[in-house]
């Protein structure tokens, strides 16, 4: 059954930008679906979309967003609350009485290893903990459908290869469905079920890559010949949509 | 020998380095954002320039006294220990004790400055409030308040005396209207500071107006609106100098004792009316700096180092 569902959307900003031209597709329960395109095609419009931030000027969105997970591009934590404070920050706004609220970021500080660092402020954070903290208040949640808009893409390779491979240690966990938006195609590639090429300005959908590889991934997957193989063919299919 | 053991200490400390994000990296980190004192530092060290500074201030100032000035024109600068001995430890020309004239302005001062400035704070954030919270009220109320910061004190004082008499009230307004400004600036930049993801987050869970302006709009403002906050105290103390100078009812505060110092040239009184009046300014910016640091420090490093 599909967690999310997009259908013939079509958005136009009021200054006249076509950022999405008839996007159509799902992301189903326990799948990873990566998006990857050229820069301003409208990547991020789409998860504003589908999270309801903004609305679309054609077509349908089908998606819970009562139960939805947003990590954003930078970590967007608030730099007067303690990392427990900020992981706690979702369950608050919705009203979720402390004790509960408690348990709920212990879990999920644990569960994105940032146990021992509850007190810290962020400023005190490296970029990939600041993440990880983001990770956890929206781990909170325990939503069904998450999305991820490019949220790796300002640490250094290393880290991001760490949070990887604790993105997918939580989705196979978790079992939530993924929308996620990356511009690395390793990354794509080595967390998705299913890669989704989108075109320039106005971005549509132009391919589909299934992903074969079995769960869990290691590290060394990345040096594996199958994944350079469609890693390059991705790459010159996004090639072929630059402009 | 133990030259010979330091690059394996090194290499130790420098593994995890391999990876940045492990968590023995990342502990260093808060210690590393601390600037601290080099060792040996002590507080001589960092306040000879200014005390050298102040001394040859004092020497120059004995130089205008006894070498520029003949002694017919000496009363125009008393020598600094005549200020100490006449204008703080002497007696008026009515034969009152000089400290106590001044310690009772001093008094009555700060207390007329501290009204106002509260109002200010009141007057100040409410309006910066309705206005980050609707576009249309910003722009009805901005032009208003750069006029009124725009017009320059004076001009308003005597209408003021005009409406409001002559006594506190009137003192008050003016410490209102000139340190207003500030507040209403700096409250709403900072409320408006808050990054836009910030307020999708906010906008995500369904957060209302309120608790979207008490959970993130108010402490993300919080550096710019102490910022504002010391401005205004600083020109909330020359609002109540200046409004007393002109409104001369009730009891004197220390535009009182400059004016009435001025025209009886009592010259040392009027130098130590001077300096407390300075002394006052700047012990309220630094006060309210401690605050903004007590209030924000944990989090908020300010960009200028203050
Ligand atoms: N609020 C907006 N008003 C007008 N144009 C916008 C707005 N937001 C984004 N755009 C434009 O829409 C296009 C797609 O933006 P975005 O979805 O952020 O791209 P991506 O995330 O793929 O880099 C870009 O050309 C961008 O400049
Ligand atoms: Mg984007």
């Amino acid at each position: 059954m599909a967690a999310l569902t997009f259908d013939g959307i079509e958005m136009v900003y009021p200054d006249g930008t076509r950022a999405v031209a008839d996007a159509s597709f799902s992301v189903d329960r326990h799948e990873f679906v990566t998006v990857v395109g050229p820069s301003g095609c409208g990547k991020s419009t789409l998860l504003r979309i589908a999270s309801g931030l903004l609305r679309p000027t054609a077509g349908r969105v089908e998606i819970d967003r009562e139960h939805l997970g947003y990590v954003f591009q930078d970590a967007t934590l608030l730099p007067w609350r303690t990392v427990r404070k900020n992981v706690e920050l979702l369950a608050e706004l919705r009203g979720v009485p402390a004790a509960e609220r408690s348990r709920l970021a212990t879990q999920a500080i644990a569960m994105v290893g940032l146990d021992g660092f509850e007190g810290h402020y962020p400023r005190s954070l490296s970029g990939g903990m600041k993440m990880r903290a983001s990770l956890a208040r929206t781990l909170t949640l325990r939503p069904p459908v998450l999305l991820f808009d490019e949220p790796f893409g300002a640490v250094d390779e290393i880290t991001r290869e760490h949070l990887n491979d604790q993105t997918q240690a939580l989705f196979q966990a978790e079992g939530f469905a993924a929308l996620f938006i990356t511009h690395s195609i390793s990354e794509a590639v080595f967390m998705s079920t299913r890669v989704l090429v989108m075109s320039a300005r106005p971005g549509r959908i132009v391919n589909e890559f299934a992903v074969p590889f079995a769960y869990p991934r290691h590290p060394e997957l990345r040096f594996d010949p199958e994944f350079a193989a469609l890693s390059g063919a991705i790459s010159k299919d996004l090639r072929g949509v630059h402009v | 020998m133990t030259e010979l053991h330091e690059p394996a200490t090194v290499g130790v400390t420098a593994a995890p380095g391999i990876d940045p994000d492990s968590a023995a990296a990342d502990a260093v980190t808060p210690d590393r954002l601390t600037p601290r004192r080099p060792r040996g530092t002590t507080w001589w060290a960092i306040a000879w320039p200014p005390l050298l500074l102040g001394a040859i201030l004092v020497g120059g100032w004995y130089v205008v006294t006894y070498v520029v000035l003949d002694d017919q024109r000496r009363f125009l600068m008393p020598p600094p220990h005549a200020v100490v001995s006449d204008g703080f430890l002497g007696e008026s020309r009515q034969g009152d004790a000089n400290i106590s004239i001044i310690l009772h302005a001093l008094q009555r001062t700060a207390t007329v400055a501290a009204i106002g400035l509260v109002l200010s704070i009141v007057i100040g954030v409410v309006l910066a409030v309705l206005m980050s919270q609707s576009a249309k009220v910003e722009r009805a109320v901005f032009p208003f308040a750069v006029m009124l910061q725009a017009t320059p004190i004076l001009a308003l004082v005597p209408l003021i005396g005009f409406w409001f008499g002559f006594s506190t009230n009137p003192r008050v307004i003016v410490c209102v209207i000139i340190s207003l400004f500030p507040i209403v600036v700096n409250t709403l930049f900072g409320l408006q500071s808050a990054e836009r993801s910030m307020h999708d987050l906010f906008t995500l869970q369904h957060a209302s107006r309120r608790t979207r302006l008490r959970k993130l709009m108010f402490p993300a403002g919080l550096p710019a609106i102490f910022a504002g906050l010391r401005i205004s105290a600083g020109l909330s103390v020359i609002g109540a100098i200046v409004g007393d100078f002109f409104f001369g009812q009730g009891t004197p505060g220390l535009g009182q004792v400059l004016k009435r110092a001025t025209s009886n040239a009592e010259s040392e009184l009027l130098f130590a009316a001077v300096i407390v009046a300075c002394a006052l300014g700047v012990v309220v910016f630094l006060f309210f700096g401690w605050l903004g640091r007590r209030v924000t420090g944990h989090w908020h490093q300010p960009a200028d180092g203050t």
